[in-house]
């Protein structure tokens, strides 16, 4: 059974990921698949807002490796996906390519109007996966 | 690095349909930055043109678009002012000479020593810049200019949400240029502010003295171009080595963009440099090649050559209302969370980069300013030094430098052990004016009869001690 939880470095992420690794612990066999999108469309504030490369790597690594830890620290088989791009696009893509029997995101909690703004990427995601999909609050 | 072909031809599909997204985005903004510098727009139309095309071959970082922009701009305005076109295009070539030579030299080791602050500083104040210019056309037109720009802005921020293929900037010209004609409501338009280009640019030298007197006119717009052009376009090939995973040759990129200058100034182009939100746009459509750039600078031509009778009838108030949405992109919103999270020194680079722009309209004094400031900001932190004496083991931690060495020896004032030892374990020489103070400590300690020990040097501190002393 192939689990899939995309992250974003967000707390609502955690609860996914935490969620994530609750089910996996209980299923033999589970793989988990860690998804991380660092979204293109941010990528010159990310640049603008961090001191070098360097330290941008290092910003990005931090938002992984909690999620990574806790897996490891579970005992569960673990998969990290680094992708790059639209994040709902990138997630769709990656899930009904990779046979992911459940995937697991977490919602950023946005009210009408910068969901109107911004968009969801759980709503995306939802419409367009071809698995189950889990959306923790 | 892939090879020269790859770059051209490894992905070519998806390079000619960026590029010719790309060649839509380009126009609006090229519109608008002639209008900010108060030229005929055929100067940033040819610009945008001849700069995407060159750098598209000389240009170090493929996928990257450059054209005219509104940084270069916004320095250029003076010059038109108080001198004319002409020199515009003088101090064009100029930039060009300048970049080459610094691209040759190495200029984007520099890179690095200019702090992040002082670029978002940088872009902080050119979208407040582009905001301010465009205010002229908005305020005390009439109202339907209010309802004109906001109806741009709502169809700018809102067609996105539902379709992407084309940029949302041309919908909205184009919608809102068809509703002002079929309304019948008077605006000022593109046309009545300039004429459109119909041909292709052709060659010719800026008609100005070649003399000391001119490069004196020249020489410090050129400068001041020289440094944004760079900054803007050596930041962008950043963003896109990382959201490419690919690395890129950042001096000749300089050259590749000092060439370009060169040529667009005999050419009647205004000088340009790489842009932010094209680059970004050229990224998300699939571009990646030199190849999409290049289809970018000729749609970019063809549509004006083709479209220019159409282009003309722009109301005025649309343009501004894109360019309202260019300067809000432009900003960094995340500026406000830094002020909020980063040290104060860097917050303060930051606020007093974006001062001194806003005071003197003149990107390039901010930024040399800002790299200045921090350097000094930097110094400060790192030359904190401190002693502590644990029963006449003084324990010396930082570096020991010319800018610390004074705090250094005020630690010793008050020394009343007959025999001392000074640890230097956390510490670290690196001057001879360190090398200079532990001598100085010694004789004067010696002179009240304190008998001193060193000991805890690290290898190279030991090095330099015995080479100095």
């Amino acid at each position: 059974m192939k689990i899939a939880v995309a992250i974003d470095g967000s707390e609502n992420a955690m609860r996914a990921a935490e969620h994530a690794v609750l089910l996996a612990r209980y299923l033999p066999d589970a793989v988990l698949d860690i998804i991380f999108v660092a979204d293109l469309s941010k990528a010159m504030d990310e640049r603008l807002l961090t001191q070098t490369p360097e330290s941008m790597a290092l910003k990005r690594e931090q938002k992984v490796h909690p999620v990574l830890k806790m897996a490891e620290e579970a005992d569960i088989y673990s998969e990290l996906t680094t992708l790059k791009g639209n994040p709902s696009q990138e997630i769709i893509k990656h899930v009904n390519s990779s046979g992911t029997d459940l995937l697991i995101m977490g919602s950023r909690g946005l009210n009408a109007f910068q969901e109107m703004v911004l968009g969801s990427v759980s709503h995306k995601v939802l419409k367009h996966a071809n698995c189950p999909v889990t959306v923790v609050k | 690095m892939h090879s020269l072909q790859q770059q051209w031809f490894g992905n070519v599909r998806a390079d000619l349909l960026a590029g010719i997204v790309v060649g839509l985005a380009l126009i609006p903004e090229a519109l608008a930055f002639a209008f900010i510098v108060g030229v005929d727009p055929r100067v940033a139309l040819y610009a945008s043109f001849t700069i995407a095309v060159i750098t598209s071959f000389v240009g170090g970082r493929p996928g990257l678009i450059s054209a005219a922009t509104g940084a270069m701009a916004l320095v250029l305005v003076s010059l038109m002012a108080d001198h004319g076109l002409e020199y515009v295009l003088a101090a064009t070539v100029l930039t060009g000479i300048i970049q080459f030579i610094l691209g040759g030299l190495g200029v984007a080791n520099l890179m690095r020593f200019i702090p992040n602050s002082v670029m978002l500083g940088f872009v902080n104040a050119l979208g407040i810049m582009i905001f301010m210019t465009q205010l002229p056309y908005l305020v005390g037109s009439g109202g339907m200019t209010y309802v004109f720009a906001i109806a741009t802005l709502i169809l700018v921020y809102a067609v996105p949400r539902f379709f992407t293929a084309i940029p949302a900037p041309l919908i909205a010209i184009v919608v809102m240029t068809a509703v002002a004609l079929f309304s019948g409501i008077k605006l000022q338009t593109i046309g009545d502010l300039g004429t459109m280009p119909n041909t292709l640019p052709a060659f010719f030298l800026p008609d100005i003295p070649l003399n000391f007197e001119t490069l004196k006119i020249i020489l410090p717009y050129s400068l001041a171009l020289s440094v944004v052009g760079l900054l803007e376009s050596l930041l962008t090939s950043q963003v896109l080595d990382d959201m490419t995973d690919t690395p890129s040759n950042k001096n000749r990129e300089a050259r590749g963009q000092g060439i370009a200058n060169f040529i667009t100034g005999f050419f009647g182009g205004m000088a340009g440099c790489a842009l932010i939100g094209q680059s970004m746009i050229n990224m998300k459509s699939g571009g990646r090649g030199r190849l999409s750039t290049f289809t970018a600078g000729v749609f970019l031509m063809f549509l004006i050559i083709v479209l220019g009778d159409i282009v003309v009838k722009i109301p005025m108030p649309v343009l501004a209302g894109v360019m309202v949405m260019v300067s809000m992109t432009t900003f960094n919103w995340g500026s406000f969370k830094f002020l909020r999270s980063a040290p104060r020194s860097e917050s303060l680079v930051m606020l007093i980069t974006v001062g001194i722009i806003l005071y003197t309209h003149n990107l390039a004094i901010g930024v040399v300013a800002g790299v200045i400031m921090s350097s000094l900001f930097f110094v400060a932190k790192i030359s904190r030094v401190s002693v502590t004496n644990e029963s006449g083991v003084y324990k010396v931690s930082g570096p020991l430098f010319f800018a610390s060495t004074t705090k250094f020896l005020h630690s010793f004032d008050s020394v009343t052990e007959k025999t001392i030892v000074i640890d230097f374990e956390n510490s670290q020489l690196w001057d001879e004016s360190a090398v200079g103070a532990i001598f100085k400590l010694k004789q004067k300690l010696a002179d009240k009869g304190i008998e001193v020990t060193i000991k805890g040097l690290n290898s190279s501190s030991e090095l330099l001690y015995e080479k100095l002393l």
